[in-house]
């Protein structure tokens, strides 16, 4: 079986004065179940990484299979559209849509990649929290809903984001990540605006994903996440270390 | 990305900043309607224009003869006017101020505690009028040449005094009282179609006008042939009072030509432009605030990405949102217009003309203008990389 992510000899020169190495070389297999925290000082490449393995940016040097397909040489429809279909998102800074309700922003990730009629493209496997069923408009708003139960939220289905607390803005966004099912859900430091207690309940519920089979990779630079993947890798200058 | 997707994102966009999309919409409202007013009073004047230029006006003349002691015009005055070519009638009437209000009462009616007097307009004139106003009897006979020479007193009543005054059958030869003198009604003159205010009159012989001071012609109407009216109304003073044809006036139809070339000139050519010009103003209001609101939702542009939005998606949603915002401002723009064509026709009496290709075509012109002035914003917000849109 392929690996979810394999990394082999990529790099990511930004073209300054003098050009920034912002990833060197980096080797990395994930295979799929793996939860992975990636640590590292500011500016050391994580965001860079993040955003290579999300198909955001594309790397000057390399090869990356996703899921087993050679990403660098696709074009860029067909980049977004394996990203649509197999990458969730999770930012530090939520981005949910401030005049949308809870629910509408959660029903927002299946409005492109993972709509109806994809079905060929879709992941592979049963992605967790799948209903079976379509994927059309039809039922959107309940398989939002139970993207909601599952991370908790479901007393603040029509709230509008500016009336939640910071925890529960970021289960909004992980329930919008998980809708259609993903096979990779990368978060770029999912608990950096939260408090301890809202911490706990995002790894929670990362550890509750990973036992059903999802694979996470999450940034970080708080000993208190990290300590919860089963695998540690360090950044730094762009360099990528194992433990 | 199913279609109404699409719309309820756009729709959602555009109402999330309701008052910012309602203030966008001005630019458009205004040159849409203004285009609107324009176009609308512009088909309303130019039907007013049609219909003043029919036949039945566009040959018709009234030549009006000042009260002088001794007579400018005589009664005969529609034999000389009809030997001239291009006249097809005409007739003499005499009314003055004072046979304008005279009380009339009838005989008909059963209770005598009813208010039965009428102030009716007496006017005098010969056998030639029904001709020369296009009516028709609806009772009765109109007086002849021979109640004429006899100086009988009879009266036709038009239709609107008939009505007033009760009187609908003439079987039994009914009279009525004008002043205290008795006349007999032997017949009813309707469906005037020059002349119209006759409808409330009471017309006699002109021999009998001097019961009520009506000695002189005051008035001859003439009636052409198409196109003559202008060549008449030259030859009609001459031929109605040889000596002092100066003093008499002349009232004929404009030249067609000459109306036609004044509404196009002043109605719309200046306002066709002012309206473009505030289109184009609300073209570039509508691009300045999409373009903001584009760099306001970087973010968001770059979540939409990351959710698997292609290029093309968020230039479609940006499109789609700011041709919604020159919809409505067309939408708006086309009501307040139709509205101000009504105002405009009801304060000057006329018919309006209201297009329905035009209430259509105005949102349309408002959804091109909003579509235009999103292009260079979605291109923008479609441009960007999402990586930086996300940082
Ligand atoms: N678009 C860019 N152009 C030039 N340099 C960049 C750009 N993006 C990131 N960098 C540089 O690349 C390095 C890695 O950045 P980043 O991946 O954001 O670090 P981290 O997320 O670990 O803080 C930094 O030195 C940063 O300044
Ligand atoms: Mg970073």
């Amino acid at each position: 079986m392929n690996p979810v992510i394999h990394l082999n000899d990529v790099s990511r020169v930004f073209p300054a004065d003098p050009p920034v190495h912002a990833l060197s070389k980096i080797r990395l297999r994930v295979e799929q179940g793996d939860y992975v925290a990636i640590v590292g000082p500011s500016g050391s490449g994580k965001s860079t990484l993040l955003n290579t393995l999300g198909l955001l940016d594309r790397p000057t040097a390399g090869s990356y299979l996703l899921d087993g397909i050679e990403t660098t040489t696709l074009k860029d429809g067909a980049r977004t559209r394996l990203r649509g279909h197999r990458i969730g998102f999770v930012y530090q800074s939520f981005h949910l849509l401030d005049h949308r309700t809870v629910a509408e922003n959660v029903m927002l990730a299946e409005m492109y990649g993972r709509s109806g009629g994809a079905g060929g493209e879709r992941a592979r496997k049963e992605p967790p929290g799948a209903t079976g069923g379509g994927y059309g408009r039809r039922g959107r708003r309940r398989r939002a809903e139970e993207m909601l139960e599952k991370v908790g939220m479901s007393h603040r289905v029509d709230f509008v984001p500016g009336r939640l607390s910071g925890g529960e803005r970021q289960r909004v966004a992980i329930a919008r990540a998980l809708m259609g099912g993903p096979s990779l859900l990368l978060c770029d430091e999912p608990t950096g605006n939260l408090d301890s207690r809202n911490t706990g309940a995002v790894l929670d519920l990362f550890d509750g994903l990973r036992d059903q089979g999802l694979t996470l990779l999450v940034i970080t630079h708080e000993d208190a996440v990290s300590a919860r993947a089963n695998r540690r890798v360090r950044i730094s200058d762009g360099i990528l270390t194992e433990g | 990305m199913d279609i109404r997707d699409l719309w309820s994102e756009a729709l959602a966009g555009m109402l999330a900043r309701p008052v910012r999309s309602a203030l966008t919409t001005l630019g458009t409202v205004l040159g849409i309607t203004t285009l609107v007013i324009t176009l609308g009073v512009a088909a309303t004047a130019g039907n007013q224009i049609v219909g003043r230029f029919d036949e039945l006006t566009a040959t018709a003349i009234t030549v009006e003869v000042p009260d002088k002691p001794d007579p400018l015009v005589t009664w005969d005055a529609h034999a000389s006017l009809t030997r001239l070519r291009g006249v097809v009638s005409a007739v003499a009437l005499a009314q003055t101020d004072r046979s304008s209000n005279l009380q009339v009462t009838s005989n008909t009616l059963v209770d005598p505690t009813r208010v039965t007097g009428h102030t009716l307009a007496v006017v005098a004139t010969g056998p030639e009028l029904p001709r020369a106003v296009h009516g028709r009897m609806t009772g009765g006979r109109f007086f002849d040449e021979g109640h004429v020479g006899r100086r009988d007193r009879v009266v036709v009543l038009g239709e609107q005094a008939a009505r007033m005054l009760g009187v609908t059958r003439l079987a039994n030869a009914p009279a009525v009282f004008i002043g205290d003198r008795a006349y007999t009604v032997i017949g009813i003159l309707g469906d005037l179609r020059r002349e119209q205010i006759l409808s409330t009159a009471v017309i006699v012989p002109s021999t009998i006008g001097a019961d009520f001071g009506l000695k002189n012609v005051t008035r001859v109407l003439v009636n052409t042939t198409l196109g003559a009216a202008e060549l008449i109304a030259g030859q009609a003073p001459v031929a109605l009072s040889p000596n002092h044809p100066d003093e008499l006036q002349v009232i004929a139809p404009p030249s067609p030509k000459r109306a036609r070339d004044g509404v196009q000139d002043d109605v719309n050519g200046l306002f066709l432009i002012l309206g473009l010009v505030s289109l184009v103003v609300g073209a570039v209001g509508i691009a300045n605030v999409t373009l903001v609101t584009v760099m306001e939702r970087v973010a968001e542009i770059g979540l939409r990405r990351s959710l698997g939005a292609a290029r093309r998606h968020i230039a479609a949603q940006f499109l789609l949102e700011s041709t919604l915002i020159g919809m409505t401002g067309g939408v708006i723009g086309a009501g307040l217009g139709l509205v101000s064509v009504v105002a405009v026709s009801a304060t000057k009496e006329w018919t309006p003309v209201l297009d329905a290709r035009l209430a259509l075509a105005a949102p349309v012109a408002g959804a091109l203008v909003g579509l235009l002035a999103g292009l260079y914003p979605a291109l923008r917000a479609a441009g960007m990389e999402p990586v930086d849109a996300l940082r």
